[in-house]
């Protein structure tokens, strides 16, 4: 564990995000929202769903990146993200070991 | 554990006798002390414990003779469907971990507390109206649920019964399961004590860290399942319900994704209480930790994937079976390399019978004739067959009673001294194991004969010829009974009548059996410097090379 | 991993942690994401198996309602982060504001989101209602999906609020200040989250037409 780490002690000096970082992120997020939208009058067949989801996860990145702090925090917290994320994928993929092949 | 080996002969009283905020009974219930809320959790879980055991013996009385024999076909839906909703979720997932786990694992890691003590305070509260809950939903017009603990739809969403109230209990008995395990995982991770490294853990923590995980990461899912039905009662929204388009199967896929890992949940504790147990008997340093720390976490991961070999008669697709067969297989590599670590550890030590021990060793072989039933039960053309019947029952009280159950009484001859400060008779200790491990086995192996020849599960009624066995499965009931009646009237008597007990009776070299028994409100007059593993009887080890 | 939590515990209950009470967060979090998990699963399933339906549903719902509610939502997460920064830097009423502005907008989704709930309701498309249920199998389920799914998604959002709510009255009497901040990073983890929940709400009911 790195040595900046000593959040645990508060008056160590925190990490602040400036506001322009935010509005930049915020930006991003409208402008994929934009984008999202946009493609979905675009008849893309079966893919329309695979650019959706993508788009949205990109988003959740941004969020959970640097809204919620995932950059700056604890490296153990991005490996809690990974396990749940990854718990989620597995259960919904087995779920589809029925449906997809029935 | 090589910390200053002397027992610290403490001036502080024990939490029991220190002054606390409220008086009395206010004390107890508003108390964020985890000793005291790991008592309270013991209290009520036994209180549901010895309803649902009741209840379970009433049901072998019913299979006495083929036919009505005392109580009504409805009557004994009910019996099986609260025996099966106390006992799972009042009972043994919450048993190991927020009864043990509470008292004990702040102890074994050198901390004064949980990290979130008043969250803690705040599950036990949720698993008390939890369980009102599902008492009073027997009570409420309508009648109690009628649906087996599984609550499958459609006839869960249609039966007239007091399906709402159920699906109360056990989604806040849920809710209660996170809080405990969010907040076994934060305390693990941010209080051990100074050289308290992930390796010198106890192999108890290890378990217990590996269960929290399933705790917060898949019972949300059952949470979710749940309400969904109430909301399709509710509001007649189509979720689950054919009729509107639903897919019943579907239900049953989430149903399993959480109650798989839940039985997972159930047994991980128990197998850490033996891997903790064993050593301190045996007098040997446990053979192997690394593996079976290692092989908690697989169980917890391989475990959440096998959940669909419920379901291999409901029509799912010939690739789903072929998978989830496969992966239920893999299950038992982890198990396995904790039973051969656990007999290596027995080899060659100096072991010493004592009541822990005997429950143990009742664990271990019960636990494998229920790990083999499971892998029969895995097979797919084998499966098929017994699908539902007796076979199933039997298999799962042999892992979830004979493995799980038998590690918590264990668990409580070994911590009595410990949580009360008392020692307990040892002749009707004896005689309780005896009486519990005969009557077990003589209730629960016939359940396999009869579900081989087709006996079906939940069935009021039976075919003549499966009279005998279902006879000799009810007189097994009324031993099992009594030994647990022996056993907890030993202990109960104990509390007043038992000699004092000693900071560490049994030679542990765990952090908990350096604190005086009871310990004190914070557990360590100074958060301990830990410099070894757990388990360290090298020096016994060196005298029995010496005397050979 | 374990050198550093071996160094934090000597401090144990005396010392604060704000690591670990922000630890505890992110596990609730999760159990937040997995409850609505279980509904993207049943809706996957659905879709899967009814697409067609589910493509047609969706043209029912209005594409400039939920655009802008995911506009007023990513806004309220960013003014809710900000806030964090303003409490950093000890500008008490800026946070104040700040928080104030989140709450503004979550309410500004509420009130979009019961019009839209509304509009529904008076064209017959709601649970049980005659009309939903002479339409497709899909389309009843689309529609079960959806009032669950925003309903709940909406109830976070209310729940969300009250806690905002609190940590504004914490802010103002002082309880959350330069110095200690971690209830707030708390409260502002759980509005990322609902804003989390509807990015994938969002192009799942209203754009796959």
């Amino acid at each position: 564990m790195e040595q900046h780490d000593h959040s645990s002690s508060p008056h160590d000096a925190p990490h602040t995000v400036s506001y322009v970082t935010y509005l930049l992120i915020w930006l991003a997020l409208v402008m994929l929202t934009g984008l999202t939208v946009a493609l979905a009058g675009v008849d893309l067949g079966r893919w329309i769903i695979i650019t959706a989801l993508t788009i949205a996860s990109i988003k959740t990145m941004l969020v959970l990146e640097v809204f919620m702090h995932l950059k700056f925090e604890d490296k153990t917290f991005r490996l809690f993200v990974l396990v749940a994320c990854v718990t989620f994928a597995i259960f919904i993929t087995l779920t589809f070991f029925d449906y997809a092949f029935a | 554990m090589a910390i200053a080996s002397a027992v610290p002969v403490s001036v502080e009283p024990d939490f029991y006798h220190t002054k606390t905020k409220y008086k009395g009974i206010l004390g107890w219930i508003f108390t964020t002390d985890h000793k005291r809320i790991g008592i309270l959790y013991l209290v009520t879980m036994l209180v549901f414990f010895f309803t649902a055991a009741t209840l379970g013996v009433l049901m072998r009385l019913e299979m006495l003779t083929p036919g009505r024999t005392f109580v009504d076909a409805q009557t004994y839906n009910t019996f099986f469907t609260l025996h099966g909703i106390m006992m799972i979720f009042l009972f043994i997932i919450p048993g190991l971990p927020a009864v043990f786990g509470n008292f004990l694992m702040p102890i074994m890691i050198g901390a004064k507390d949980v990290f979130f003590p008043r969250l803690n305070l705040l599950s036990w509260w949720l698993f008390l109206f939890g369980g009102i809950f599902a008492l009073v939903s027997v009570f409420l017009p309508g009648g109690a649920a009628d649906t087996g603990w599984t609550f499958y739809v459609p006839y869960s969403v249609r039966t007239s019964t007091n399906v709402i109230p159920a699906l109360s209990a056990a989604f806040i008995l849920g809710f209660s399961s996170i809080l405990t395990g969010l907040n076994f995982i934060t305390t693990i991770h941010r209080m051990r004590a100074p050289g308290m490294t992930w390796f010198r853990m106890p192999l108890f923590v290890w378990s217990l860290y590996s269960t929290a995980w399933i705790q917060v990461l898949a019972t949300p899912i059952i949470g979710i399942t749940l309400l969904l039905i109430a909301i399709e009662r509710w509001f007649g929204v189509g979720i689950f319900d054919p009729t509107l388009g639903g897919d019943p199967v579907l239900y049953q896929h989430l149903f399993w994704i959480y109650s798989h890992p839940a039985v997972y949940i159930m047994i991980l504790p128990g197998l850490g209480v033996v891997s903790e147990i064993l050593p301190v008997f045996a007098r040997r340093t446990i053979f192997g930790y690394k593996f079976i720390a290692f092989s908690s976490l697989a169980i917890a991961f391989v475990g959440s994937l096998v959940w669909a070999h419920h379901m291999f008669t409901v029509g799912m697709s010939n690739t789903g079976m072929f998978v989830f067969s496969f992966l239920t297989f893999l299950v038992s590599i982890p198990s396995a390399i904790k039973v051969f670590n656990w007999i290596a550890t027995l080899y060659k030590g100096s072991i010493e019978i004592s009541a822990p021990l005997l429950f143990i060793l009742s664990f271990i072989i019960q636990f494998c004739i229920g790990g083999f039933t499971g892998l029969i039960l895995g097979t797919l053309a084998i499966n098929i067959h017994v699908q539902d019947t007796y076979f199933v029952v039997g298999h799962f009280h042999y892992v979830m009673f004979g493995g799980t159950g038998f590690g918590l009484f264990a668990a409580l001859h070994y911590w009595y001294p410990k949580m009360f400060g008392k020692m307990y008779k040892q002749a009707p200790a004896y005689i309780s194991w005896f009486l519990a491990t005969v009557g077990f086995n003589l209730l629960y192996f016939p359940m396999f004969v009869l579900g081989y020849e087709g006996m079906p599960r939940r069935y009021y009624d039976y075919l003549p010829e499966f009279q005998t066995v279902h006879q000799i499965a009810t007189v097994g009931s009324w031993i099992l009974y009594a030994g647990i009646v022996v056993m907890f009237v030993n202990l109960v008597v104990s509390l007043w009548r038992g000699e004092k007990a000693t900071a560490n009776p049994w030679g542990g070299e765990t952090l908990e059996w350096k604190v005086p028994s009871p310990p004190p409100l914070e557990n360590f007059d100074e958060i301990p410097v830990v410099t070894t593993g757990p388990y360290d009887y090298s020096k016994y080890e060196k005298a029995a090379q010496e005397v050979k | 991993m374990s050198s550093h939590a071996a160094e934090a515990a000597p401090h144990g209950h005396t010392h604060r942690d704000d690591v670990g009470s922000k630890m505890g967060m992110w596990l609730f979090l999760f159990t937040e994401l997995i409850l609505f998990g279980g509904m993207f699963i049943v809706y996957a399933v659905y879709r899967y198996m009814h697409q067609a339906e589910f493509h047609l549903a969706a043209t029912e719902l209005d594409r400039l309602v939920g655009t802008v509610n995911t506009i007023v939502l990513l806004t309220s997460s960013l003014t809710v982060a900000m806030s964090i920064t303003a409490i950093q830097e000890g500008k008490k009423s800026l946070a104040m504001f700040l928080v104030g502005m989140t709450l503004v907008l979550a309410l500004a989704f509420l009130v979009n989101k019961y019009f839209e709930w509304d509009h529904k309701f008076t064209v017959g498309l709601y649970p049980g209602s005659p009309e939903l249920v002479n339409k497709p199998q899909g389309v009843v389920l689309y529609f079960g999906l959806y009032y669950v799914m925003t309903g709940l998604h909406a109830l976070h959002v209310i729940i969300g609020m009250v806690v905002l709510a609190v940590m504004m009255g914490f802010i103002r009497t002082g309880t959350i200040h330069k110095g200690s901040y971690v209830r707030l990073e708390a409260g502002a983890l759980y509005w990322h989250l609902v804003d989390i929940i509807w990015i994938f709400l969002f192009p799942l009911f209203y754009l796959l037409h």
